[in-house]
């Protein structure tokens, strides 16, 4: 939170400092994505449950939490991606807008052009050209119009300040990009398809420092142009990058619980529950 | 209020404008993708259901015609002449399960001594016994035959059971080496590390930590590779010459289930081919049950240890 008041950024909801002025009524940010009750089993051995919380347009929503509190679970639930898993079911209510992410009528590919993922290692496609991967979600979407794609593609590589250093080898292997690069390029190949809605799981835990930095920078940058949730074990990156913090935490019988929702600086100066303190404090996990 | 929101909106135009050009191509484009994707996937079917029937069709057909051979006498009596009635296959069973066991001594350490050369070493000599291996096992099992009437048969006392299991488990051995490879290799680097790290020789390694960590996929290899050799015809008929009588002695020719089919399914009289097709369909039953077994075998293990 020394961090929050150093930059000044965000100290109480809808009220920011900005050295001695104070700037008041800045409007409550809209509401993109809403869960509520939201529990994921594997089997019938639930991994997350009792999850209700609302995520705000134009902001970084952080999920935080030890090992096996099921942070990376309910991410994956947000865009369907348990549907691959047989044995897996997702109960309680996802809303993205209007739409209702759950509902029968809902086509899981549409839901994700609009809510986009990042993974924990980079895994841009290996056969493909950087131009190609960076098209690559657009391609899949339908989208054949060559100046679309070439208009999302740098305005994605742009967003993904990765623009500079490759525009000169479009046609390169996305292989020849170092790790943090790789990384950069998967969060543009998301960002092209212009979702309302980005999911990260970890996205520096596979990346040094210096890299992780950089990665860091884009997510406050970004969060004007797509509404961030990203899951990390790092709880200074939470208090870095994120407006709100969701903490969770492994039950008695294994499986994980929102303890608290909240402003990140509430969060981590003062908490309501114990267990919230008790990790920012890194008494445990 | 709507100037203060500017900063939020402004900079979003462009993406806005792209955001919702992408969504409408992306569901205008929905039905014909989904389209294209049920017939890619009805044709993925329907090549499933080609190959698929005549492996069913097999299945059904043997067991028809073989299962009602199956009697005690059939697993208790060895062959009658032609024309006597009654009679089974119970000198071919213990002709295939003695040459088999034979077959599986043999190679069997054999077979993974060669696979933990294999997986631990990247010199010259692992790359040629890796392609020798990988020519054995493309080698036709005719080849195989000609090859142990020649070295065996030939030079030691004739047909027998050993000349068989000699042949047999010249088809087994490529098969345990390169399956006992995969699963050495499939072993973590990180627990080789981890065992070097405390001071262990490498022999102590693979004695201790990869070949225990490997064992689910070597038994599965073993199992596999005994299933490939107990269906094998050619390399047997050039080495066991077959008997139909009770023969218990290894140096003696020998019955075994695929020389009984291959000679009696020939035979003009019903009541052999009656017996040829019970014998099929009891090899088919015992590689089934191997093939089977080894993967569940596999999987328990593998569960076990998480």
């Amino acid at each position: 939170m020394i961090e929050a008041e150093a930059t000044g950024a965000r100290v109480e909801e809808g009220v920011a400092v900005y050295g001695d002025e104070v700037v008041v009524d800045q409007p409550e940010p809209k509401v993109v994505m809403t869960l509520a009750d939201v529990a994921v089993a594997f089997g019938g051995r639930t991994a997350v449950r009792d999850v209700t919380f609302d995520v705000h347009a134009g902001e970084v929503t952080a999920l935080i939490g030890p090992s096996g509190s099921g942070k990376t679970t309910l991410l994956r639930a947000l865009n369907r991606m348990h549907d691959t898993v047989r044995t897996a079911a997702v109960t309680g209510t996802v809303q993205l807008g209007d739409l209702d992410v759950y509902a029968p009528s809902t086509d899981p590919t549409l839901l994700r052009s609009r809510v986009g993922m990042v993974f924990q290692r980079p895994n841009p496609f290996p056969t493909m050209s950087i131009y190609e991967n960076a098209v690559a979600g657009l391609k899949f979407n339908g989208v054949r119009k060559k100046s679309l794609l070439d208009e999302a593609a740098e305005s994605a590589l742009v967003g993904a300040a990765l623009w500079d250093s490759v525009k000169d080898r479009m046609k390169a292997h996305a292989s020849t990009l170092s790790g943090g690069e790789q990384q950069r390029l998967c969060i543009a190949r998301a960002l092209a398809v212009e979702p309302e809605v980005l999911l990260m799981d970890e996205p520096t835990s596979a990346l040094d420092p210096i890299a992780t930095k950089r990665i860091e920078e884009l997510v406050v940058e970004l969060k004007d142009r797509v509404t961030i949730i990203i899951v990390t074990h790092n709880m200074q990156q939470a208090m870095r990058v994120s407006d709100r913090c969701a903490f969770l935490l492994m039950g008695e019988d294994k499986a994980g619980e929102l303890i608290e929702f909240g402003p990140t600086a509430t969060l981590f100066s003062e908490p309501t529950d114990p267990r919230t303190l008790d990790y920012v404090n890194g008494r445990f996990g | 209020m709507t100037i203060l929101e500017l900063p939020v909106e402004q900079p979003v135009d462009a993406t806005m404008e792209r955001r919702r050009a992408i969504q409408v191509a992306a569901s205008s484009s929905l039905r014909r993708r989904k389209l294209s994707s049920g017939i890619a996937l009805g044709v993925c079917w329907a090549f499933l259901g080609i190959a698929i029937i005549p492996l069913i069709a097999v299945l059904i057909y043997v067991t028809a015609k073989g299962l009602p051979a199956w009697s005690v006498d059939f697993f208790t009596q060895s062959t009658t002449p032609e024309g006597i009635p009654g009679g089974g296959v119970w000198n071919a069973i213990v002709g295939t399960v003695e040459i088999t066991l034979i077959a599986v001594a043999a190679t069997v350490p054999l077979g993974l001594m060669c696979g933990l050369f294999l997986a631990e070493s990247n010199g010259w000599i692992a790359a040629t016994l890796r392609f020798t291996a990988d020519v054995m096992t493309g080698v036709p099992s005719i080849t195989v035959g000609i090859f142990g009437y020649i070295a065996i048969v030939k030079n030691f006392g004739g047909y027998s059971g050993l000349a068989g299991a000699f042949a047999i488990g010249f088809i087994m051995l490529p098969v345990i080496t390169r399956a006992g490879e995969t699963a050495i290799r499939g072993v973590p680097q990180s627990l080789n590390e981890a065992a070097l790290a405390l001071g262990a020789r490498r022999a102590t390694i693979a004695r201790r930590v990869v070949v225990p960590t490997a064992l689910p996929g070597i038994i599965t290899g073993v199992l596999l590779a005994v299933a490939r050799g107990l269906g094998e015809t050619a390399p047997l008929l050039l080495t066991i010459f077959g008997n139909q009588y009770l023969q218990w002695n290894p140096t003696k020719p020998m019955e075994a289930l695929p020389i009984l089919i291959y000679n009696d399914s020939s035979q003009p009289y019903a009541d052999l081919v009656q017996v040829a097709w019970g014998a099929a369909l009891l090899l088919m039953v015992v590689v089934l049950i191997l093939s089977i077994g080894s993967r569940l075998f596999a999987a328990r293990l593998q569960k076990e240890r998480r």
